[in-house]
């Protein structure tokens, strides 16, 4: 019995769209599936610059890098559906994996070889972060105010109170800035932003937008729509701190606190999933604690640039082409990324020393004047800063991997 | 006599389950006024969405709610069905966590011996942690009562009010009573914001507002208080969950937080019982306070709940509180007419079929003498199905013939294109005049899983912009004042000429 796929990609974001064309150009047979009416994913609303430095060695808008993927994979004619969505996986065997989709064709039964799950990540909501108060009209994420405004054409409101200063919550600022709209106040609770520099410079400072730090929107006011938020200073340990509550005035709220992957169907058949990254646990192939199953982009880690996300996306691709190849992904003894000082986390989390691996990693909290240090191979990388806002990524080489016994640490140590 | 014109004021659970009874009879015109967009948005909607058993009222102290709780739960059992709303019968454990716990479960079986409830028994701890494996392990003992339910409820006055204009109720959302006409004792007809409408008979169902309406009608001798009680709602792949529902025996603190595996899977902890003044009918808010007392609580009737980080929702609801806890459900001589249904507290949604009745049969037909017949064609049966329980096959029958069965939309709850267009068909039936996301989410549970809506919302007003040909920005949340945006993404530059910052 042949599968009817040895590669089915879950996702038609950056991520998807990468692995299908990358599985494709290795003469696998593809399905890729898409949930939405259109593929792209989320850069498709992303209507500001910034996205493809590395990559294509250009300065694109989201929108523009994404057609170039969109383009090359409909010119392969690679097999696909959109408004696909996947209701079951079912991991069957190490050699086969059986999906059911719904889709507008009808009730599809699939089964595959491997699968790569590229699926993106979902927006924290208000009640994730401990938001109070009334739950009136006016209160977006940020995604879905930035879906709002550069997919349909309209506008959210007047006056608004951002509650977040990752990259996300600063575009937001400015763009909402850019149609008239006052934008009263970014609220982050970290004592320092969250967003890149260049970010809170050109979305922030350029538009006289102000940004509180080491605070938090403790509570909605409203029944109808919003009428006024409440914003407390918090301590080091980010509680509020009684008595410095302030009214805000607005009458929208958008919530830019940070994204979770998004693996619901996959979680239900027990993937392993790595607490910090809310991301499966995955090899240096990015297969996840499933045989078979690899996992790119927000799916597997938060990243910040779209150009790690396509990255991630062609080695989920390679790798899903040596596990077809080899009916597996051969046996090898496993050391394991740690976790040292002042890292929140890092992937892959298992690494063998026969490949090249790309580590992508965050920090707890901002330092200057450091290195990178990973001790049990002699490997140290100064750094100026390290901040949590901005993803590590740095290569190890296989021959400084093999040196390791059964751990790797990886830590952020002051430059002396 | 000839035809009666009977106006019901609210559409809450109540109401809407008056309004079905009403409309098994020959002789009734029936009018069901709503103030909001919709039924079921005001009190009905935020509960516990327990089925109580009946055991927890004195019958001394409020005969009518210990005697309708027991018979509304029965009902229930058949109305879920005939109505399709989500339902399951796991039992209750009424958690004797100390020792001395164990008197007030004592007291509860006589209560439960009293009212006529059956099977309800005390169980041991050996017992107990068979009956639930997620129960706090050093827990006393339990009073078990098996005949407890958990319902969707913020679908039970929708469904309710749905099957009632099937059989010729009138219902007029957006409707609100600004008055009552009395002439010569009996009531004449109510002033709304739409204009006078003809009533022989009033009954008030106004929740919160039932005192105001009362007013009205000239009877003032009671007010109702709002009784605030807050939740946490955990995503439906948190873990432990529960089998039973569990709450503590009542203590003269507390009545005790519930935990509950609601109809959409998830676990729900609440609620609080926070007495607020009486303007504060719109105090829907939750407070730190409040959700850290139904944390600290719901903690000791487990062996632990799921991690904070999985909570989906917190909300808060209002309980109608009258002056002494008894529901006011009375016929009046002066003004002849006039029935209330008002101060429907806990146990009300248990017992809003059983009300229906009681008003119908006791008051209507018994103490205002009004002759009644059953009509020979009544349909019983809101006919409903959810696309991801029916089998594949049916699935790809219902695809073939209309695609949009096979655009799922809320990825985190599985809700299709084609259902929610079912849905909007519906409420346009029912005679909603103003289809709202918040309408949609009551009957599907779109928007209000994982990723509340972070996803799905905006899919879902466009399907409500293009289905009733709205702009899309004018779709509301749940009525006038609560719309999506406030126009084009350029309506601010055109109305203020540039950048609100730069000022």
């Amino acid at each position: 019995m042949q599968n009817d796929y040895d590669v089915v990609v879950i996702g038609g974001g950056p991520a998807g769209l990468a692995a299908a064309i990358k599985a494709k150009e290795l003469g696998l047979k593809v399905l890729l599936l898409e949930n939405r009416e259109t593929l792209g994913g989320v850069p498709l609303q992303c209507i500001h610059p910034g996205f493809g430095l590395h990559y294509f060695k250009e300065d694109l808008t989201g929108t523009e890098f994404i057609y170039r993927f969109i383009h090359k994979f409909l010119d392969m004619g690679i097999e696909h559906y959109t408004g696909a969505h996947v209701v079951s996986i079912e991991p069957y065997s190490d050699l086969e994996k059986r999906l059911r989709v719904v889709t507008s064709k009808g009730v599809l039964d699939i089964t595959t070889t491997t699968l790569i799950y590229a699926t993106g990540a979902r927006e924290r909501h208000p009640f994730e972060i401990g938001l109070t108060g009334h739950r009136p009209a006016g209160v977006y994420t940020a995604g879905e105010a930035q879906t709002m405004m550069d997919i349909d054409g309209i506008m959210p409101g007047k006056e608004i109170v951002i509650v977040g200063s990752g990259d996300v919550g600063l575009i937001m600022a400015r763009r909402f800035a850019l149609e008239g709209a006052h934008v009263k106040a970014v609220i982050e609770i970290m004592p320092y932003p969250g967003g890149l520099t260049r970010n809170i410079v050109q979305c922030l400072q350029d538009f006289g937008i102000p940004l509180y730090l080491s605070h938090a929107v403790t509570r909605i006011e409203g029944t109808k729509r919003v009428e006024k938020v409440i914003v407390t200073k918090v301590d080091e340990n980010l509680k509020p701190i009684p008595g410095t509550e302030k009214e805000i005035e607005c009458d929208t709220v958008v919530i830019a606190a940070g994204l979770v992957p998004y693996l619901k169907v996959l979680e239900r058949v027990g993937v392993i999933i790595d607490p910090a990254t809310r991301g499966p646990v995955v090899n240096e192939y990015l297969e996840t604690s499933i045989p078979g199953v690899f996992v790119a982009g927000n799916a597997l880690v938060i990243n910040d640039l779209v150009d790690y996300v396509v990255e991630q996306g062609e080695l989920a691709a390679e790798s899903a082409y040596l596990y077809v190849q080899n009916k597996g992904i051969p046996t090898k003894k496993w050391k394991k990324l740690v976790k040292g000082k002042n890292i929140r986390l890092a992937v892959p989390h298992y690494l063998s020393g026969d490949n090249d691996v790309v580590i992508y990693a965050r920090v707890q909290k901002p330092e200057e004047n450091v290195k990178l240090r990973f001790p049990e191979i002699n490997k140290e990388i100064k750094l100026p800063f390290v901040k949590p806002a901005e993803m590590i990524r740095i290569k190890l080489r296989k021959e400084d991997i093999a040196k390791a016994e059964d751990k790797i640490t990886m830590e952020v140590v002051p430059n002396e | 006599m000839g035809r009666k014109k009977v106006v019901v004021v609210g559409a809450g659970v109540v109401g809407a389950s008056i309004a079905r009874v009403l409309s098994q009879y020959n002789e009734l015109d029936v009018y069901l006024l709503e103030k909001n967009a919709d039924a079921g948005m005001g009190v009905s909607k935020a509960n516990t969405a327990i089925i109580h058993p009946g055991h927890e009222d004195d019958p001394k102290k409020y005969p009518l709610r210990a005697k309708l709780c027991v018979k509304g739960n029965r009902l229930w059992h058949q109305w879920v069905k005939e109505l399709g709303i989500p339902a399951k019968f796991p039992g209750e454990l009424m958690i004797a966590v100390e020792e001395e716990d164990l008197k007030v479960a004592k007291h509860y079986l006589e209560l439960a011996r009293k009212n006529g409830v059956p099977g309800v028994r005390l169980v041991d701890n050996e017992e107990l942690r068979k009956l639930e494996p997620n129960v706090n392990p050093n827990a006393a003992g339990a009073l078990w009562a098996p005949t407890a339910g958990v319902m969707a409820s913020p679908m039970a006055a929708p469904a309710l009010v749905e099957n009632a204009v099937t059989n010729g109720v009138k219902f007029l959302p957006e409707t609100e009573v600004r008055g009552i006409k009395i002439e010569k004792g009996e009531v004449k007809g109510v002033e709304t914001n739409r204009g006078f409408i003809d009533a022989d008979l009033i009954i008030n169902a106004a929740g919160l507002y039932s005192d105001k309406i009362s007013k009205m009608a000239g009877i003032d001798y009671f007010t109702i208080r709002p009784r605030k009680g807050q939740y946490y709602v955990f995503d439906d792949d948190a873990t432990p969950k529960v089998t039973r529902i569990l709450h503590q025996t009542p203590t003269p603190m507390t009545k005790g937080v519930y935990v509950i595996t609601e109809m959409n899977d998830g676990l729900m902890i609440g609620p609080t019982a926070e007495d607020l003044p009486e303007d504060a009918k719109e105090d829907t808010s939750t407070t730190k306070e409040g959700l850290d007392f139904v944390w600290e609580w719901a903690q000791k009737l487990v062996k632990e709940l799921p991690p904070k980080n999985k909570v989906i929702r917190t909300f808060a609801g209002l309980r109608p509180e009258p002056p002494d806890g008894r529901w006011i459900i009375e016929a009046y001589d002066d003004p002849w007419g006039f029935i209330n249904a008002a101060g429907i507290r806990s146990p009300g949604l248990t017992g809003a079929p059983a009300i229906a009745y009681y008003i119908v049969e006791e008051l209507i037909q018994k103490k205002l003498d009004i002759k009644l017949t059953k009509k020979s064609h009544w349909n019983p049966y809101r006919r409903a199905f959810w696309f991801k329980h029916l089998p594949p096959e049916k699935q790809n029958e219902l695809i073939q013939k209309n695609p949009s069965y096979g655009n799922v939309v809320c990825m985190c709850r599985e809700i299709t294109e084609g259902e929610i267009v079912d849905v909007i068909k519906r409420m346009k039936n029912m005679g909603v005049q103003t289809i709202t996301l918040d309408g949609i989410k009551m009957r599907t549970g779109a928007m209000a899983g994982t990723c509340q809506g972070s996803y799905c919302r905006i899919r879902i007003a466009r399907i409500i912009a293009r289905e009733t040909g709205i702009p899309l920005w004018e779709v509301s949340l749940k009525g006038k004042g609560t719309e999506y945006g406030i126009g084009d993404v350029k309506v601010l530059l055109r109305e203020n000429g540039g950048d609100k910052n730069a000022e």
